[in-house]
């Protein structure tokens, strides 16, 4: 769900059609689905309603099976999450006919954004390369490590989340925040501006997972994402492979598993 | 070997594909100002295992040595240029069946060494990839290559064609063939395009239950080559008792279903990813017209089109071998006698794509 909208008239789902308080806005859309902020539960309270429309190249069967199997299957990876205190939005309803899940919308940016923004606010040191020691440092490190232990915490409950990356982790607004300045962007003090909780979002391709493979390509993902996102803090990953060991026990093996889906790549060496 | 007078008006280059069941030789020119391609001949020559069976490195390796010299002669007099005028032999590296690989590459050592032209080593998914680019005229598409050995969906980035998804398993044409041998359907012309004909029958467009695997950008389709034998063999079962059941055509069919829209679903995600909107299917399953049906249906939905080719250029042949083969020669790359091996395991990215921006 990383694509910014391409073409903007879809159609929405009929539940969107219904009155609201404010009209519903497309904020993204992917291979899969879009995701749509809509006050249509409450009208103070928005979130968040990720769609699968159906698709016409697809027998209608096998696209009813999948979209309900899809749908059901987020829906309960968020919630066994959600039981466990691994950070994700609450479910809010499903639809798995009509092909929509309800979430709670979670108020903040996008780690990457947010990360990008601290970046380029600093000027630019002669190593271009932040160093972990310097002590303004200090927020971006405590970052990490919330990033850390959130997937610890995930992998802790048996989910792999499938697409980790920057994008897919919301930095929550510090609760003081989150009713002055409605949805404004950027207007925070600079000092808080990587405070927040890191929620977990876009479980499209989760599964329920105790391997060590599954559980090292999802770092493995993450570490690669993040090199080419943000190569300026790229040492700073270590950081979070560190509170990832404190907060997961199982870790070391994960972790030794990770060298050796580095040495491959995702994918395995296979025959012609 | 001497260098190539600046005087030519065109390139011209032969190419050896042996990497399956097909023996491919074609010749190809390049105009060497525009570098438009011209095929000049596209000779092929397929073994043909009989119903319920597949075809062996041996057998197979066997065919390809005993009609080298007459498709190699066949493509000579249909291309009516003389031996002097060609540039360079190319022929398939990898990846591929081992057996039928050293047959070619031992028959394109002994043209490189009879006639004094220097050889090229050639990624056969690049080769199909740069023919099927060639053929349809998509500059930048993500490619779908979907053959009885390979599935991968394919983008190009800095000098390498980039695998962003791929099977984990078998390919899918291998899962057609080998369907085709439980139902024991002619393997002639191809055992894909009879499922494909006897899928046309299904009366009822009822789709069976099959297992559907996507996992991100790649998927697997040995649990649901499993799962329609079984199907297959309860079927024998109820017709044998003269119980009503369902079809050969109609396992034909949900098996095209099914794993069409799994091969459409990574495509689509992974045109998203790189956000491109036009799509190319290379390789023998791209013949397939529902395959092409279902892709265009996507790809119209996102604003792009489908680019395909037909069974000249989607099955393997030898010009997509001597095309990819003379863009690499014109960038200077040649293979040396003592280095002109192959290898069964040769990857997609492992090829340095000089004659790209």
């Amino acid at each position: 769900m990383s694509n910014s909208p391409a073409m903007t008239e879809f159609p929405p789902p009929q539940i969107l059609t219904y009155p609201a308080s404010s009209a519903p806005v497309l904020i993204a859309q992917g291979a899969e689905g879009r995701l749509y902020k809509t006050t249509y539960l409450l009208p103070d309270q928005p979130c968040a309603l990720k769609y699968r429309p159906s698709k016409p190249y697809r027998h209608p069967i096998l696209d009813a099976r999948l979209t309900r199997a899809r749908i059901l299957a987020e829906a309960r990876v968020l919630q066994r999450c959600r039981r466990e205190g691994v950070p994700v939005p609450a479910v809010y309803a499903t639809n798995e006919k009509a092909g929509w899940l309800m979430m709670e919308w979670v108020d903040g940016a996008p780690v990457r954004q947010r990360i990008n923004e601290w970046l380029g606010a600093r000027p630019d040191t002669e190593a271009a390369q932040v160093e972990a020691q310097s002590a303004d440092q200090t927020p971006l490190i405590s970052l990490m490590q919330r990033i850390g232990s959130a997937i610890g915490r995930l992998h802790r409950t048996g989910v792999v989340h499938g697409d980790l990356t920057t994008s897919n982790m919301i930095l929550q607004r510090p609760k003081e925040h989150q009713h002055n300045g409605h949805t404004g962007e950027g207007a925070m003090e600079k000092g808080k501006a990587l405070e927040g909780h890191v929620v977990l979002i876009d479980f499209g391709l989760a599964t329920q997972s105790s391997s060590e493979e599954d559980r090292a390509v999802d770092l493995y993902v993450l570490e690669r994402a993040f090199g080419s996102t943000h190569p300026r803090a790229e040492e700073l990953f270590e950081q979070v492979l560190q509170s990832y060991k404190e907060t997961f026990k199982q870790a070391p093996a994960v972790l030794r598993k990770l060298e050796d889906v580095r040495m491959r790549g995702r994918k395995r060496s296979m025959l012609g | 070997m001497s260098d190539i007078p600046m005087t030519k008006k065109r390139r011209i280059a032969l190419g050896c594909e042996g990497s399956a069941n097909k023996l491919g030789i074609g010749i190809i020119s390049h105009d060497t100002l525009s570098g438009s391609p011209t095929v000049l001949s596209n000779v092929r020559d397929t073994f043909v295992s009989p119903p319920g069976t597949g075809f062996l490195p041996k057998d197979t390796a066997r065919h390809h040595r005993s009609f080298f010299v007459r498709v190699a002669k066949q493509a000579l007099r249909d291309a009516g240029i003389s031996i002097s005028e060609i540039d360079c032999i190319c022929y398939t590296r990898g990846p591929g069946m081992g057996a039928p690989l050293t047959s070619v590459a031992i028959a394109a050592r002994t043209l490189s060494l009879l006639w004094d032209k220097p050889l090229v080593g050639v990624n056969h998914c690049v080769g199909h990839i740069e023919m099927g680019r060639a053929i349809t005229g998509a500059s930048n598409p993500v490619v779908l290559y979907v053959s009885g050995g390979n599935t991968q969906v394919i983008a190009y980035a800095e000098q390498r064609y980039r695998i962003f998804g791929e099977t984990l398993d078998i390919a899918v044409g291998n899962c057609l063939d080998r369907f085709a041998r439980t139902l024991e359907i002619s393997n002639d012309p191809a055992p894909g395009y009879n499922i494909e004909q006897l899928a046309k029958q299904s009366a009822d467009n009822i789709l069976l239950d099959l297992p559907y695997a996507v996992k991100g950008m790649d998927c697997s389709f040995s649990g649901i080559l499993s799962r329609a034998d079984e199907l297959a063999a309860f079927m024998k079962q109820k017709a044998a008792k003269g119980e009503d059941t369902f079809t050969p055509a109609d396992l034909c069919f949900s098996l095209q279903e099914t794993v069409f829209a799994m091969l459409v679903e990574i495509t689509e995600r992974a045109m998203a990813h790189v956000g491109s909107n036009q799509v190319l299917i290379v390789g023998g399953v791209g013949c397939n017209e529902r395959l092409q049906e279902m892709m265009g249906a996507m790809a119209a939905e996102r604003g792009g089109s489908v680019y395909a080719t037909d069974e000249r250029f989607c099955i393997d042949n030898g010009i997509m071998i001597a095309h990819a083969g003379l863009l690499a020669y014109e960038t200077g790359f040649r293979t040396p006698l003592e280095e002109s091996t192959c290898t069964q395991r040769f990857r997609t990215d492992e090829v340095f794509v000089k004659w790209r921006d």
